[in-house]
């Protein structure tokens, strides 16, 4: 393991931001830190670039105490949401920044730091702006030169602190697909910090949900997704439809419907999750329970069904060969989740 | 536009003019052989020599003084904040009378630099002291605002970037507040050159030593040569201007490079 965190706890006055998270990253992975806001993911991220010192625990990179070092001793790249770049320098000269601070000893000469600029410069594909100030270039643009000056130190590892949060969302799709092409390149190991879910499971190698301080679920996106730890962490990942239901002797109930629970399944009150397209819709005649269509809407290549049912409103998204043609706002239709998860409680 | 323009006639314009306007009745002639007079040259000397080494002192002890109130927290922080503005409020005479009373040779102050044989009031040294006095908020309160504005971000990069403190503070947040650093010193220049309540009374008024040219002015008027004293005025306003002009190009230069 190339990052060791064990039992990191960190609080603010009396607001505890992290209670004790301890996680691996291995050598080039791209991990994805991801959480509502106050779920302590960015606190994390700064223990980790030495901008916070923790109260407890241990942060230790190939065997070294990164604890030992301050920020500035730590080499490890950071990039802010909102950029954090030197104004009143050029590109070129936001990027050389990291190799000109450093001591007259280890500094390297005018032509390496020129060519090393050069070179990040057309990594990030910005070759022709070097001389341009921030505050002329677009905010992708301006991301992507926060990128080059992490990357110019070298550095051990890279931290990414909602770097797309700033931007609309087409820029922000893109600048993703084009993040994780430069970390196949460079394989740094790279730790990102985002609240947003398709982001994280679009990028990362693993992703690690964390929630009030508290790390609760760490994996590969698909084995997260698909095996969700927790009744959060199902809703958290997006697209999730939470009912009430009741099993007993075997049987799942939810409302006037019962079907056959999974064998695992929690007894009494359960919370029953299903994906926003994991759903069958049919006639009032057909398998599940009632719930009244209150609208319909295309929405791409999906259409979105809002529905009133078991006393509250679900919204399905199904492909519009699965919709029944009774489908109308008005009409009462039956709602058979296909594939269910069940959490105890309320 | 129209109102902006008349406005500006009425309250700068036309009594600038009169100013520039007055001294001809001397002749071309006449204005030159004033503005040469050893008197007048060295009173020149004084009032801008002094109020610039004012205004630099200004900027060293503005920033120093801006930079606590804005980065610090410690008991009597709003005190000092409100201290700040003091100059500002105090009439110059009242201003003038109290530095005196401290520099001068038997007053505190006054009475210890006395004893390494340096002399504060009643000498040049007197007049910087007072402009800088009467400068220093106008510095504070240009940085203040500004330094407030400073990403706290990007000095964290600069930290994780691998910047020493002073490098951080020389390389990324200086910069970040040079321009207003200028706005500011250009103000208590400008006040310092006009200054004339609180310098009168500590600056002891020597002809050709400690005699600033406002003063020079108002010796004029008391003789009657009205269109001497506006020569004298009319000088001092073409070297304020191109001082003033030549921190404004600078400040609007840096400005826009980091605005795009």
């Amino acid at each position: 393991m190339t990052l060791i965190v064990d039992s990191v706890a960190k609080a603010f006055g009396r607001f505890p931001a992290l209670g004790g998270v301890s996680l691996e990253a291995r050598e080039g992975e791209f991990l994805a830190l991801l959480g509502p806001s106050g779920s302590g993911k960015t606190t994390l991220l700064r223990i980790l670039a030495g901008l916070e010192t923790p109260d407890t625990g241990a942060v230790s990179f190939n065997g070294e105490d990164l604890l030992r070092l301050s920020a500035r001793e730590r080499r490890i790249g950071m990039v802010f949401q909102h950029y954090a770049l030197f104004r009143h320098m050029t590109v070129a000269k936001n990027i050389a920044f990291g190799l000109s601070v450093r001591p007259r000893a280890t500094r390297p000469s005018k032509d390496q730091v020129a060519a090393r600029v050069a070179d990040l410069l057309r990594l990030v594909q910005l070759e022709e702006l070097g001389d341009r100030y921030p505050a002329q270039l677009s905010g992708g643009q301006r991301q992507r030169v926060a990128l080059a000056r992490a990357l110019a130190i070298e550095p051990r590892m890279l931290l990414l602190d909602e770097p797309f949060g700033a931007l609309d969302a087409k820029v922000r799709r893109e600048l993703r697909r084009w993040l994780r092409k430069v970390h196949d390149e460079t394989g740094v190991t790279t730790i990102f910090v985002t609240h947003d879910q398709e982001e994280a499971l679009d990028l990362a190698d693993r992703v690690a949900i964390l929630k009030d301080g508290a790390l609760v679920q760490i994996g590969a996106p698909q084995a997260v997704y698909d095996a969700p730890a927790d009744a959060f962490v199902f809703d958290f990942l997006g697209g999730a439809v939470r009912l009430p239901g009741r099993v007993e002797g075997g049987r799942l109930t939810l409302g006037d419907w019962t079907s056959k629970a999974p064998t695992d399944a929690p007894l009494g009150d359960v919370q029953v999750f299903f994906r926003q397209d994991q759903a069958s819709l049919r006639g009032p005649d057909g398998e599940g329970f009632n719930a009244l269509v209150t609208g319909l809407v295309q929405r791409g290549p999906a259409v979105r069904i809002d529905l009133e049912g078991l006393g509250q409103s679900i919204e399905l998204l199904l492909p519009p060969g699965e919709v029944p043609d009774q489908a109308a706002p008005g009409r009462i239709l039956r709602v058979a989740p296909k594939a269910v998860t069940l959490f105890g409680g309320r | 536009m129209a109102i902006t323009l008349t406005w500006l006639s009425l309250i700068v314009l036309i009594p600038l003019a009169a100013l520039v306007i007055k001294p001809w009745e001397l002749g071309l002639d006449g204005v030159w052989r004033t503005l040469t007079d050893d008197r007048v040259v060295a009173a020149f000397r004084l009032s801008f020599g002094a109020a610039a080494i004012a205004a630099a002192a200004d900027a060293v002890l503005g920033l120093i003084v801006a930079w606590a109130i804005v980065r610090y927290s410690f008991p009597g922080r709003r005190l000092l904040d409100a201290l700040v503005d003091l100059p500002f409020a105090l009439p110059t005479a009242v201003a003038g009378i109290a530095l005196t009373a401290i520099y001068a040779p038997n007053g505190p102050l006054g009475a210890l630099f006395a004893q390494v044989g340096i002399k504060t009031a009643y000498s040049p040294l007197g007049v910087v002291l007072a402009l800088t006095f009467i400068g220093l908020p106008f510095v504070v309160r240009a940085v203040q605002p500004v330094l407030e504005e400073v990403d706290r971000e990007v000095e964290e990069a600069a930290r994780t970037l691998g910047a020493t403190d002073y490098q951080r503070i020389v390389r990324v947040v200086l910069p970040a507040i040079l321009p207003a650093i200028l706005g500011g010193v250009g103000l208590a220049f400008a006040r310092a050159v006009g200054e004339y309540g609180s310098v009168i009374f500590i600056a002891g008024n020597l002809p050709m030593v400690s005699e600033i040219a406002p003063l020079l002015i108002i010796i004029k008027l008391e003789q009657f040569d009205y269109a001497g004293a506006a020569a004298v005025g009319l000088g001092m306003l073409v070297i304020s201007f191109v001082a003033l002009l030549a921190l404004n190009l600078v400040q609007t230069w840096l400005t826009r490079r980091s605005r795009g």
